[in-house]
């Protein structure tokens, strides 16, 4: 909303000359009140002689370049002044704004007589651009005829000592898309005296106006015609209102559309006109009927929903209600007869209908945060006055009121609340004195010792429906800074959950590690599934799709946390970066296979235990995942040696890092799953339960993705680990041990993991380390088979162990791979 | 040579007199001292404390001395072999620690050679924005309070107090799921964490949610569709908007130091009755010490304590929230908001493990 300070001056006595508050002070009142100021403009300034003239003669000057024009202009002084303009866009009899010499423009330009082209310009013929008005560098103002006389100052005709606020209004306080509300609020502010122009008198009527049926009493819930006929249709809009519409920031069209603008700006209600003499027969407001069509005011012909509002005469819908006017009666240049239409309609169906079709104008702004239901007589008398003023005709007798103002209702408050919410103590009277000030008549009651309020809003405020409405009011206009500082009790906290301390502890270790953390992206494109190989059937596949997302194609949302971080690893690279470590925590989403619809338990109460767990049950799960990808080397070389690459085996340890943060040991299987290489993909488990997936991409997905080669990866469900809340204590045995490696050779594809386990429970619990050093192929031990050293280390908790003991116990080992996995000891 | 039942006769022992005791002693530390290292001094020792050096040639001479007279040339001579060897020993010593030293001199290496062989790995600073967050909450009796991102529109609206069909539902720019009329939204705010909140524990309830949020706002140098908030909830009896104040003024003191404090400007938010918008007062604005605007807050609005089955006569709440982004960037200096969702390393190693 883009409010000329000079137009709130109408409504409010703010104080002249040396008195006058500041622009700067009335914008931060605005702010004090609530009101966000997002910019103020302040025209000019300019100081000397800016003057209005008449352009008395023109005289061709030729031989230059471009055409110049030696003007006679009379600005009010005895004889005409000679002055030099480049411009040709007007013609003699033309009001122009003209800067004698002394004067200074915005910009510091400074006018001086000078001589040019063989004559002397007494001054300067001025440009939009060259008054800050506008960006019209091309032709000079005209005014309008009617606009002041010659010598009148420019300065004033203009506005230029004018400053424009542009205010962001929330969707609470619709009355302040208006002169009328703003006004108000700068009243109270300033503490001056306001007239308010809703509350305007209109005459009584007792003749039939336009017949109107409303068949929607929900959808409109008050709709008000005045007609107006025999308007000169050539008349033009006053300069002021033009100027006013201008400073606000919408364009002069004709007076009929000015008018109605102009009457929106000044008191809220936003309105519309036919031309009576295309409307044929009663209006009919009504929903639309399935399949109805209506051309608008854009030469767009939309198919209307069965929802949407529309007035209709006997041809069919004429208008898309608060949104839009239909073309077939739209005003032109022939229209001499009108009918002024003012009207209240349903929020809701307001915003619905103007977010289907796509039309979000200013009357449909207003209509959704509610317009002041008493506004539609007085905005349609205001409305058809400026007409008749302006374009000459007469206002028909009749006005057709279908509908009420709602009635206004009663909220009661005790009259400490706002103390109570506040954590202070007002001023006795004040709550009355504010509440009074917004416009509540209030009622001071009450009984057995408690003062009560009982106060009745204003028709323009249909936001305060409960004490804490009211409470607002008053805490607002007392001041937020009054407000004292101080703090609640301290309850005793628990600080952070198990899981909570979880989810820190592995992001540190992975950045401890050497792992640099990115926010992976949610959002995903489908064609990223075929990058990564994914067959048809796989669950990553399945997700949840946006119906509104920014990238068209970006339009699922991630079940794994790899392609966002494939794709910041992708961007690294891209910049230079050779050796990229990163991970990544968030949550996924999984959608579920048979999902609950979503329930509406309503908002009148707690829902019940049932209600909210249907409420909580019908999402999806989204588990927090952590996922690392890495490329490049590892181990860079340098001059302490050579370096190393990244390998399967990188990406597997951080699994293991997180798990054991997390206090899990983790099971590795070999298993193939895309994206990763069939060959080099370890799954983790944890007892028995498959929680993630670690190893080297596939070649064909590092291709797809234009990765670099080698590209290795992870990702852990974190959430399906169990919680470690208290590790129990191990037994820390103070006897030495005892140390022996064996070498077995078994079949190749025998895991390690597994010949492992085999030697741990072959070995029984004397063993208290196993560790494989070496893995050995080659042709001493046969093809197809290797040769895996351990080195065994025993030790018991409660003596010395003898070698004895140790050897029977590493026999026992050995005895339990042999029959195991069928290996044999290399002596 | 004499007997030893010969009679006393001095000068026979001349190996014995104070004056070639002395003179030994003297040779000896002379020769010690004159030895560069441990190998010299290994090759004079037998001269002075082998079994041919005078004073064990002199022992044994001792024998030739008159009964009377031995103790004491045994004293002198005793005396003389403790100062031999403790002058062997103190020169040892010596030559050891200068040979420690040269070997060590020896073993210096540039100690400024990079060292850059393994990764070095950061935290984002969003991430650690918001840990550092929720610990000055926690310090304060706060508990952390967490939610899934797709999520009910009842949390992320109704039960909020946006009324379907709202300009304030319209205002927030959700992302929708499929299929139409789902009921499910990315979650516009944290705020309907503080539902959830309400809805499973017991009061009095202090909670702060930190989170990832998302708006169709596509991604320049100002805003992105997918950023992080902070959300503060107190709902106690007794709450007032002084206590609003002074939690965020305290806030606002472990962020930004002890001049540090809050303004509050009235706004509207559908789930809190009266709001305000919070400017803080940040010393280090670029431009000079000054106000910047920081989140949203007020007193929860009686009709979400209403949907959360909590009585608004007995009970009162206050909420605020941040936007972590905007924080970083005023606070942190970052001038651009995609380097906070580029995930460049070069970005993000700058701030190793905390912002």
């Amino acid at each position: 909303m883009r409010i000329p300070v000079s137009w709130l001056r109408d409504h409010v006595a703010l104080p002249e000359g040396c008195a006058a508050p500041t622009v700067a002070q009335i914008a931060d009142a605005f702010v004090q009140a609530g009101l966000e100021v997002e910019a103020v403009h302040q025209l000019g300034p300019v100081s000397g002689p800016l003057v209005v003239g008449r352009v008395q003669e023109i005289e061709e000057l030729t031989g230059f370049a471009k055409p110049i024009r030696y003007c006679l202009v009379d600005d009010g002084e005895p004889a005409p002044r000679g002055v030099i303009c480049g411009a040709t866009n007007f013609a003699v009899g033309d009001l122009v704004v003209l800067a004698r010499p002394g004067t200074v423009l915005p910009g510091n330009f400074a006018i001086a007589a000078r001589t040019a082209y063989g004559r002397t310009s007494d001054g300067m013929i001025c440009s939009a651009a060259e008054l800050r008005i506008g960006d019209d560098h091309t032709g000079i103002v005209v005014l309008p005829a009617d606009a002041a006389a010659p010598g009148d100052s420019a300065v004033e005709v203009l506005g230029l000592d004018d400053a424009v606020i542009e205010l962001a209004i929330t969707p609470d306080r619709g009355y302040c898309l208006s002169a009328r509300g703003l006004a108000r609020e700068l009243a109270i502010a300033f503490d001056v005296d306001y007239v308010d122009p809703g509350l305007r008198e209109v005459p009584q009527t007792h003749a039939a106006g336009w017949p109107v049926r409303v068949e929607d009493q929900h959808g409109c819930r008050r709709f008000l015609i005045r007609q107006v006929s025999g308007l000169d249709a050539s008349a033009e809009t006053p300069w002021w209102m033009r100027r006013r519409l201008q400073l606000a920031g919408m364009r002069p069209i004709s007076l009929a559309v000015d008018v109605t603008n102009y009457v929106m700006l000044e008191l809220g209600q936003p309105m519309h006109a036919f031309d009576a003499s295309k409307v044929d027969g009663d209006l009919v407001v009504r929903r639309a009927t399935e399949g109805e069509k209506l051309t608008t005011l854009d030469g767009v012909c939309r198919e209307l929903d069965p929802d949407d509002m529309v007035i209709c005469d006997s041809t069919g819908p004429v208008s898309l209600a608060a949104v839009m006017g239909g073309e077939s009666t739209e005003i032109g240049p022939q229209t001499t007869s009108l009918l002024l239409e003012a009207a209240i309609w349903d929020p809701a169906s307001v915003a619905r209908t103007a977010r289907r079709h796509k039309l979000p104008s200013e009357a449909a702004r207003r209509f959704e945060r509610g317009v002041d239901p008493a506004l539609p007589p007085v905005a349609a008398e205001l409305a058809a006055t400026l007409l008749t003023r302006y374009g000459g005709g007469e206002i028909l007798p009749g006005r057709t009121d279908v509908g009420t103002s709602a009635k206004r209702v009663s909220v009661v408050m005790p009259i400490d609340l706002p103390d109570r919410v506040a954590g202070r103590t007002y001023e006795r009277g004040a709550t009355v004195h504010r509440l009074s000030q917004i416009g509540c008549a209030v009622q001071v009651g009450g009984d057995d010792g408690t003062t009560t309020l009982t106060v009745a809003a204003p028709s323009w405020r249909p936001d305060l429906t409960q004490p804490a409405d009211l409470v607002e009011e008053v805490l607002r206009l007392e001041g937020y800074d009054t407000i004292p500082s101080e703090l609640p009790p301290a309850p005793p906290g628990r600080g952070l959950t198990a899981t909570q301390r979880r989810r820190r502890a592995i992001s540190r270790a992975l950045a401890g590690a050497g792992y640099v953390e990115v926010l992976p992206s949610p959002f995903v494109s489908a064609s990223t599934w075929d990058a990564l190989g994914l067959p048809e059937v796989d669950p990553w596949r399945r997700t949840v799709r946006l119906l509104n997302p920014l990238e068209s194609d970006r339009d699922e949302l991630a079940t794994t946390l790899l392609p966002g971080l494939l794709e910041a690893l992708v961007r690294n690279v891209a910049r230079g970066q050779r050796d990229v470590a990163l991970y990544g925590m968030a949550q996924v989403v999984q959608p579920q296979t048979n999902a609950a619809a979503m329930p509406d338990p309503g908002v009148l109460g707690r829902p019940s235990d049932a209600e909210v767990a249907a409420l909580i049950g019908a999402l999806p799960a989204q588990p927090l995942h952590v996922g690392t990808v890495l490329a490049g080397q590892w181990e860079r070389p340098g001059w302490w040696g050579p370096g190393r690459s990244v390998t399967w085996a990188d990406a597997v340890q951080a699994a293991f890092l997180v798990g054991h943060v997390a206090g899990v040991e983790l099971a590795v299987r070999a298993v193939a799953k895309p994206p990763w290489h069939p060959g080099r993909c370890a799954q983790l488990q944890v007892d028995g339960q498959p929680v993630g997936f670690a190893g080297e991409l596939h070649p064909a997905v590092v291709e797809a993705l234009g990765l670099p080669p080698r590209t290795c990866a992870m990702e852990l469900d974190v959430d399906a680990l169990p919680l470690t809340d208290r590790h129990p204590a191990p037994v820390v045995s103070p006897y030495p041990p005892v140390l022996q490696d064996i070498a077995l050779v078994v079949d190749a594809a025998v895991p390690a993991a597994e010949l492992t386990a085999t030697l741990r429970r072959g070995a029984g619990e004397l063993l208290e380390d196993v560790r494989l050093f070496d893995v050995y192929t080659g042709d001493q031990i046969g093809v197809g088979n290797r040769s895996l050293a351990f080195a065994l280390r025993f030790r018991a908790p409660d003596r010395t162990l003898t070698a004895a003991e140790a050897t029977a116990a590493r026999d026992a080992a050995v005895t339990a791979a042999v029959e195991t996995h069928g290996a044999t000891l290399r002596s | 040579m004499s007997g030893p039942n010969d009679a006393y006769d001095p000068k026979q022992v001349a190996a014995l007199t104070p004056e070639t005791l002395a003179q030994a002693v003297e040779d000896a530390e002379k020769a010690f001292a004159q030895a560069a290292d441990l190998e010299e001094l290994a090759a004079v020792k037998p001269a002075h404390l082998g079994d041919r050096s005078p004073l064990l040639t002199a022992r044994r001479e001792i024998g030739a001395l008159p009964p009377k007279a031995r103790a004491e040339a045994g004293k002198r001579l005793n005396s003389s072999r403790t100062a031999v060897q403790s002058a062997f020993d103190q020169r040892r010593a010596a030559l050891g620690v200068e040979r420690d030293a040269r070997t060590l001199r020896g073993e210096a290496v540039d100690v400024t050679l990079p060292w850059d062989r393994v990764p070095v790995g950061a935290r984002h600073p969003i991430t650690a924005l918001c840990e550092r967050i929720a610990d000055v909450f926690i310090a304060m009796g706060y508990e952390v309070a967490e939610g899934p991102e797709l999520e009910a529109e009842w949390f992320n609206f109704d039960a909020l107090n946006f009324p379907k069909d709202h300009p304030a539902r319209t205002m927030q720019d959700s992302f929708y799921v499929a299929p139409e009329g789902s009921g499910m939204v990315l979650r516009t705010h944290t705020s309907p964490v503080q539902i959830r909140a309400l809805l499973e524990r017991k009061l009095p309830v202090y909670v702060v949610c930190p989170g990832r949020t998302f708006r169709t706002d596509a991604l320049d140098a100002t805003h992105t569709p997918v950023f992080h908030q902070i959300e503060g909830l107190a709902v106690d009896k007794g709450i007032t908007m002084a206590h609003l104040k002074g939690t965020l003024d305290a806030f606002a003191r472990a962020m930004f130091g002890d001049t540090s404090r809050i303004r509050l400007r009235p706004s509207f938010f559908p789930f809190t009755e009266p709001s305000a918008e919070p400017d803080v007062w940040f010393p280090e604005k670029k431009g000079g010490p000054g106000w910047v605007e920081w989140g949203g807050c007020g007193m929860v609005n009686p009709s979400v304590l209403r949907a959360c089955g909590i009585d608004p006569d007995v009970y009162s709440g206050f909420a605020f929230g941040m936007g972590i982004e905007r924080t970083l960037m005023f606070r942190n200096g970052i001038a651009d908001m995609r380097d906070m969702v580029e995930g460049d390393v070069r970005f993000t190693r700058a701030f190793g493990m905390e912002a």
